[in-house]
């Protein structure tokens, strides 16, 4: 449902820091808004975010209904061995979605 | 005929969003946040440590047209080795109808301490980041952005 993009280098020199592009597609419903009606439209949001190295957390984030929509990230780390990077975001209900990046370390 | 229905309909909604704007500036739940929320988010995340200003430089466009996706950049002043990293960014409001805005955690394996995002932003204000470094101590840095269209009635 959700469509997520990455956008990790495929290869890199040990000990290069290496950018990283995280989006996911949703709404991000704020609970401020009202519908043409005036009915106050429930928050839906992404609340948080969290990638990691062969295992190990490198980042995580924490995201309020001031992140606007589709939700982007860039954020660096240090390419230490080859492996995979896994993206994982939850809703506030728990909803997870999930994906994940090759990358070769020479 | 048809033509006419549509334009007809087109005016319809548009009488129709322009009360519920009105609805929304008259509703309590958009209630802004003002600078001592902002303390108070601030003072529930790191205590009552003090802040010094410095190490942390924000980045935002100088005028936003559309406050509904606004990118924001943090980059913090730090060697980011073992022993001397950035533990955590917090981003601020005092405008928007809640302070925070979001949280973000480092390791030392990020290698360089920078973070962007989109933010969404009701109205001219001066969006804040705070940082802790490993050693527990705070900095803060911030800048301000002139929205000409508010997220208010579009977020």
């Amino acid at each position: 449902m959700a469509s997520i993009r990455l956008a990790v280098p495929e290869t890199a020199n040990q000990g290069d820091v290496i950018e990283i592009k995280a989006l996911i597609q949703h709404e991000m419903e704020s609970g401020f808004r009202r519908g043409s009606r005036g009915e106050a439209i429930p928050r839906d949001i992404i609340t948080t975010f969290e990638c990691t190295y062969n295992g190990k957390q490198i980042f995580s984030a924490e995201f309020y209904p001031a992140i606007a929509a589709n939700p982007i990230l860039t954020f660096h780390t240090i390419a230490t061995e080859n492996g995979t990077l896994v993206f994982t975001w939850r809703d506030q209900n728990g909803q997870i979605w999930s994906d994940e990046a090759a990358i070769e370390v020479t | 005929m048809k033509m006419d229905k549509s334009i007809t309909l087109n005016r319809r909604s548009l009488l129709l969003s322009a009360g519920g704007a009105i609805a929304i500036t008259s509703s309590p739940i958009l209630a802004m946040a003002d600078e001592a929320d902002l303390e108070r988010a601030r003072r529930d995340l790191f205590g009552d440590l003090p802040i010094r200003e410095g190490r942390v430089t924000v980045k935002l466009p100088p005028i936003a047209e559309n406050g509904y996706s606004v990118p924001l950049s943090v980059t913090v002043d730090s060697p980011m080795s073992a022993d001397d990293y950035v533990q955590r960014v917090a981003i601020f409001s005092p405008r928007n109808p809640l302070p925070n805005i979001a949280q973000f955690h480092f390791t030392p394996r990020a290698g360089k301490a920078f973070v962007s995002t989109r933010i969404r932003m009701s109205g001219t204000q001066s969006i804040q980041a705070v940082a802790e470094m490993s050693d527990g101590s705070l900095w803060s840095g911030s800048m301000q952005t002139l929205v000409t269209l508010a997220a208010c009635v579009v977020l």
